[in-house]
């Protein structure tokens, strides 16, 4: 783990700055997640500082104001970002476990097996996935667990595209013969001699597609398809105060600064890890 | 029949198959879900008898493969049915504002390919140099942001604080095509970003990739000068990629084209499907869906066609 780049342990400990967060809001938000606290729209303490806040405001009790019904901005981040960051990481995992696997059995099976699930994917994918999305919502009551279904299964349709390109070249190795001529089960071949050298471009991939899933909710919660109120999430303050932008006010624009910051670490991280298993690769020759 | 042809018309006859299973998968997607329709538009409170009336007028009580067959060949006649919210056709609503939707996308692609493009030859230019990494940076950047916000983010500071242009993107027959332009100009900015920095990224890798193969090194050392080498070598192998990605971009601003249009309450279809999606109107979400993803694999399909026939090892058989 020695020689880890600058910019990675950037982005390792802002990534863990952000599920830390999202671990323990309820001890770190000022208040309540729908607890009216003052007026609407009060100017942040951070205009005050930076001496960009409207006339006659000179002191703030909220660090980043307050929003559309006066709820305090910074604990509605913090819960916000604990369920974005809960939802796309829940989808995450489900897209992970279910695209890999598919993709892993699809590449050791080959012939119709793999034929049937290559092409139901094609036409999955043939589909944007927003419209998918969309089109699925709009008969499917909206809660947490059907938006993480949704999410899960629409992305492991990537996931099961890449596992499966790593699978096919890994299925052909010597050992992988070996461990048929031994007589092993499809299960231990997938399991005990596949993933494990398929696992560092996937993790790598795991990232990314992390990043995806929080852009995703995120559209979906400003679109009003996604998390619901009186519950916060970072698409949802956008949504619930993107009046403002009218008038001037910027509340609806925090959000921005935490998705990038989260995409951009997440990616630095995801980079790092492609970066050091294809030096690896070439290492090996 | 040369094999180009051949692999042309192969090509189409896949794309229609694939739009056909579209049309199913869209349909099931939305009719055999567990989630009653009439239930979702009544609410909880209905009564069992008003619930019965719409399931027989949304046609819920007929078999599915016959519902299918029926919505299929009405929408292949310019039918798209009824929206249920409001009664009102959804071929009329549609047309108007499908042609605001391309209209909008129409002037993205305009903007973002040839700016995408040469971007992408510049930062091959000067590979591993600032201008590369600037623009990979920016990409990154902007690739790290949802689409909405950046329509936030320029709203606030090009209508709100610089009073440029209106933040609200209305448009009617009425207006002069400037006018047009001017109340377009900030959702075209977002889109633009938005697919630049994809587009800029894969142009940059296709053109490396031709770049660095063993002909492009044999004319260079055969004493060729830089534009020769780029106009009879690396251009004619570098056409399929580029429309490829250009395609693949074009295909995502269709979909990026649903929530800008959100953003600034531009009457397009996609602020005509999420209305409606909210308000459970399944026969307008069904047609939106369909139209969507037909324009989705209309442009991947002339994608691959345009590969197909820039091949030439293709277009000239043994």
């Amino acid at each position: 783990m020695k020689n880890i780049p600058i910019s990675a342990l950037i982005g390792l400990f802002l990534t863990a700055l952000y599920f830390l967060t999202a671990l323990f809001a309820p001890l770190l938000a000022p208040y309540g997640v729908a607890e009216v606290v003052g007026d609407v729209w009060e100017p942040s303490r951070i205009e005050i500082m930076l001496g960009i806040a409207p006339e006659g405001f000179t002191e703030s009790d909220y660090w980043l104001g307050t929003d559309n019904i006066g709820r305090d901005l910074l604990s509605r981040m913090i819960y916000g970002g604990r369920t974005t960051i809960f939802v796309a990481t829940a989808a995450t995992i489900l897209s992970f476990t279910l695209g890999s696997v598919l993709g892993f059995f699809a590449a050791v099976m080959g012939g119709w097996v793999d034929q049937v699930l290559s092409r139901f994917v094609d036409l999955v994918m043939s589909i944007p996935t927003l419209i998918f999305a969309l089109v699925v919502l709009s008969v499917m009551p909206v809660t947490i667990p059907i938006l993480i279904l949704v999410m899960g299964l629409l992305d492991s349709t990537r996931v099961f595209r890449l596992a499966r390109a790593v699978a096919v070249d890994i299925e052909v190795m010597d050992y992988v013969e070996a461990a048929r001529l031994r007589g092993e089960k499809t299960a231990w071949i997938i399991f005990r001699e596949i993933l494990p050298n398929a696992l560092s471009p996937l993790v790598a991939e795991m990232g990314l597609r992390f990043i995806f899933a929080v852009l995703f909710v995120s559209t979906l919660s400003f679109l009003g398809l996604g998390i619901q109120p009186p519950a916060a999430d970072w698409g949802g303050i956008v949504k619930e105060n993107k009046e403002g932008i009218v008038y001037g006010i910027p509340a609806a624009l925090i959000p921005a600064v935490a998705i990038a910051t989260l995409a951009i670490s997440v990616n630095l991280v995801a980079d790092w890890v492609l970066n050091r298993t294809t030096s690896l690769k070439g290492g090996r020759g | 029949m040369g094999p180009a042809l051949k692999l042309v018309v192969q090509r189409v006859a896949l794309g229609l198959l694939l739009l056909l299973a579209c049309s199913v998968l869209i349909f099931t997607g939305t009719m055999i879900l567990p989630g009653d329709v009439a239930q979702s538009i009544l609410g909880q409170s209905a009564t069992p008898e008003a619930l019965a009336n719409l399931r027989e007028e949304l046609g819920v009580n007929d078999p599915p493969v016959q519902r299918y067959f029926e919505w299929l060949f009405n929408a292949l006649q310019g039918d798209l049915g009824t929206a249920l919210t409001n009664g009102r056709s959804i071929t009329e609503s549609i047309g108007s504002r499908l042609s605001n939707t391309l209209f909008l996308a129409f002037w993205a692609a305009i903007i973002s390919v040839p700016l995408a493009i040469f971007l992408g030859l510049l930062a091959v230019r000067y590979k591993d140099r600032w201008p590369d990494k600037l623009i990979s940076a920016v990409t990154l950047a902007s690739i790290s942001i949802p689409e909405f916000l950046i329509g936030y983010l320029l709203m606030y500071l090009v209508a709100v604080k610089l009073r440029w242009f209106p933040s609200v993107s209305m448009i009617n027959d009425s207006m002069t095509l400037g006018e047009k332009l001017s109340s377009i100009a900030i959702p075209v900015a977002v889109l633009t970003l938005v697919v630049l920095a994809h587009m800029m990224r894969m142009t940059r890798a296709a053109i490396l990739n031709v770049m660095q193969s063993a002909y492009i090194e044999t004319a260079e050392l055969k004493g060729l000068n830089m534009f020769q080498v780029i106009r009879r070598h690396a251009f004619p192998n570098a056409i399929a990629p580029i429309v490829n990605v250009v395609m693949l971009n074009l295909a995502y601003l269709v979909v990026g084209v649903v929530v800008i249009e959100v953003v600034f309450t531009y009457p397009g279809m996609g602020q005509y499907l999420v209305d409606h999606v909210s308000k459970r109107d399944v026969p307008v979400v069904q047609a939106c869906g369909l139209i969507f993803a037909a324009v989705y694999i209309g442009l991947n399909l002339i994608a691959d066609v345009v590969s197909i026939l820039s091949n030439p090892r293709l277009r000239h058989p043994k």
